[in-house]
């Protein structure tokens, strides 16, 4: 059943990353149809996930393809709470393509299927891979608005004749935006290691996963500590935004294997 | 009942001609009511176009009566009928008529003269639906999206760069009738002018009365910009009135600054600096020609849409035509069921009520199945084959040719 709602939900994002596509060359009705992509294909992977907890033994999400399956929901949920709105069209063309891509790399390596057998007990599973998971699909977000904040203020600086063109988010709204994401993700993503950190048994070593995600931390704790104290804007605090993200990156599609083996 | 418009506008006259038909809005009301004469008429006139709508059984007749007010032996006239004349008010209200694509005011004049006018049940659909035309031409593309000016350029960009302007603080460098332009442009999307500045301090002033703000001596210039999120310079100078090394640090607050000075007012290595964005002249130009060009891509998809909504007003006036034959066959229909069964009279008088009123539901009915899909070819038909099908269902069921001047073929 799991398996079968993967395609709906893929083709679903799919269309909204073609349809973003064509929206960013012709704003108009291509726009709309990204969004009800966006939208369909979201309550279709909610479905699936619902699925996959209600024939799972335990928590279904444990393995590495299955946690990208929910950082992809999470991601994309995180995306609709604005991501609608017409200006943040741009934001779509960021985001869906990565969405679409994750789930279908989730979905060869069996992330929308049953779940590998852990140690761990459920809940801690779910406080811990959930709240670790949101953190980093809030992070996603960050990236992608300090991605289009960064295209935005070259496109101004260049004195670009077709500027206007796009309909954008203005660039106080973005840095704004992408300031306060990592700000909100942040806590989330404490919060879900410091659970991790209570249960690590005697018996376990630091992997390399734990050691990325701690310096994950510290490179976004530092962004904060500098925006808010020394008052870091606009490019310089849009590339740390990144090269946090890069960090998030390496560790979703190469550093999670067996971390709960 | 034919929809008959004539009118003249930009396209056809030059100001001359057409400033000599024009009305204001209660001489179009005036007018509207005169030709109306317990009829319909619609009198839309503004500075690009004098208009009149009206709805009449003989449309030669009332293009004549048109002409005549609007001076047709001298002025230049386009004449239109139904669909035409629809459409063509769909594209004025889509401001595809004007001389700029898709601004915004001719929207509000149409309503206006809507309000004004003497419509009935023509005439109130079709203004109805050319002022939902306008506004889903305006919300389904991006044809008014885009600025048409340079100082609306300047404002769209100092948007760009900040979103909402309330709270912007603008600095006017140069107190002339370009930085007066920028500056209405600015205020009018919620920027403060904060302050003036000019080598001529009454200049200034007078600017600075005219924005409820400050004149400041013209050495001040540097204290000022540290306060400041835009600045729009305008200056007669030949020198640059702006270097690199006066701007402050900004630290991470943007500052966009808009040169409209020639020569220009504004180093142009200050666009080197960080969380500084300067545009001058030639790039306002340039965003002002992109932005044209892609209100005319626009038009391409809002003509598509105003096409697809006359046809849809087409289709309806053209239902129009056969409500008086559908009336007719309802009533020939009705008048024989009623008959017949007071034929029966005599022979149901032992029914109960309960019984009777069975007999009546049930030829009632027949009646109605047997009349509906003729009914519904004949719409069909009359929105697609003119009102042919009509002449058709009048002969094959014998119905009066009383109505038979409102069931002309509408004009195209």
């Amino acid at each position: 059943m799991a398996e079968l709602l993967f395609w709906p939900a893929f083709l679903a994002y799919g269309e909204a990353a073609f349809a973003y596509a064509g929206d960013a060359r012709r704003p108009g009705s291509m726009g709309r149809l990204a969004t009800w992509g966006v939208r369909i294909g979201w309550l279709v992977q909610t479905a699936l996930l619902v699925a996959q907890a209600a024939g799972a033994n335990g928590f279904p999400w444990d393995t590495w393809a299955g946690s990208l399956n929910l950082f992809v929901w999470l991601v994309v949920g995180a995306y609709l709470i604005w991501g609608c709105k017409p200006r943040f069209r741009l934001l779509g063309l960021v985001v869906m393509p990565l969405a679409a891509l994750l789930l279908a790399v989730s979905y060869v390596a069996g992330g929308v299927g049953g779940s590998g057998r852990s140690g761990y007990s459920t809940l801690f599973l779910v406080a811990h891979v959930g709240l670790v998971l949101a953190g980093f699909a809030g992070l996603t977000l960050a990236a992608a608005l300090a991605a289009l904040y960064l295209w935005q203020e070259r496109e101004l600086k260049r004195r670009s004749s077709t500027v206007l063109r796009f309909r954008a988010p203005s660039l106080v709204t973005l840095e704004s935006l992408f300031g306060r994401t990592v700000a909100y993700s942040l806590p989330v993503l404490t919060l879900g290691m410091a659970v991790g950190f209570a249960r690590l048994r005697h018996d376990s070593q630091l992997d390399p996963l734990i050691v990325l995600t701690v310096l994950t931390w510290a490179v976004y704790g530092g962004f904060l500590l500098l925006r808010f104290g020394a008052g870091w804007h606009g490019r310089r605090a849009a590339y740390t935004t990144l090269a946090g993200f890069a960090l998030v990156v390496a560790m979703q599609l190469s550093l999670h294997m067996g971390h709960f083996a | 009942m034919s929809l008959v418009l004539v009118g003249t506008s930009h396209r056809l006259s030059p100001v001359e001609v057409r400033e000599r038909v024009a009305l204001d809005l209660e001489g179009s009301a005036a007018l509207a009511r005169r030709m109306a004469g317990g009829g319909e008429a619609v009198c839309l006139s503004t500075c690009n176009r004098t208009e009149l709508y009206l709805v009449d059984a003989d449309p030669d007749a009332a293009e004549a009566r048109a002409s005549g007010v609007l001076l047709g032996d001298e002025v230049e006239l386009y004449r239109m009928t139904d669909e035409a004349a629809a459409l063509h008010l769909f594209r004025v209200a889509a401001g595809l008529d004007s001389l700029v694509p898709g601004e915004g005011e001719i929207l509000g004049q149409v309503r206006d003269a809507y309000e004004a006018g003497a419509h009935g049940p023509v005439l109130d659909r079709l203004f109805r639906e050319a002022l939902r035309v306008g506004k889903k031409v305006r919300t389904e593309t991006a044809i008014n999206e885009s600025p048409a000016s340079v100082s609306s350029a300047a404002a769209a960009l100092a948007q760009q760069v900040f979103g909402d302007l309330a709270g912007c603080r603008v600095l006017l460098v140069g107190a002339g009738e370009v930085s007066e332009l920028a500056a209405r442009a600015l205020t009018a999307r919620g920027a403060t002018i904060s302050a003036v500045t000019s080598r001529t301090e009454a200049n200034a002033r007078r600017l600075a009365e005219a924005f409820d703000a400050r004149a400041v001596p013209f050495d001040r210039l540097g204290e000022e910009l540290e306060r400041a999120d835009v600045v729009v310079s305008s200056t007669a100078s030949p020198e640059p009135v702006l270097s690199r090394d006066e701007v402050p640090d900004r630290k991470g607050r943007p500052l966009f600054v808009i040169d409209l000075a020639v020569p220009r007012d504004v180093d142009p290595a200050v666009a080197r600096l960080d969380d500084c964005y300067l545009y001058d002249i030639d790039d306002l130009q340039a965003v002002v020609r992109e932005s044209l060009s892609g209100r005319r891509r626009e038009a391409e998809r809002a003509e598509a849409i105003v096409e697809r909504e006359a046809e849809r007003f087409r289709d309806w006036q053209a239902s129009l035509q056969v409500v008086p034959a559908i009336a007719s066959l309802r009533a020939r229909a009705e008048s024989i069921r009623s008959g017949e069964l007071a034929k029966a009279e005599g022979r149901l008088e032992g029914l109960s009520e309960s019984e009777r009123r069975t007999v009546e539901s049930l030829t009632t009915q027949i009646v109605n199945k047997l009349l509906h899909v003729p009914i519904v070819r004949l719409k069909q038909a009359a929105a697609t084959e003119g009102t042919g099908y009509v002449e058709v269902a009048r002969d094959l069921f014998g119905l009066p040719d009383d109505d038979a001047g409102q069931s002309r073929k509408p004009r195209k």
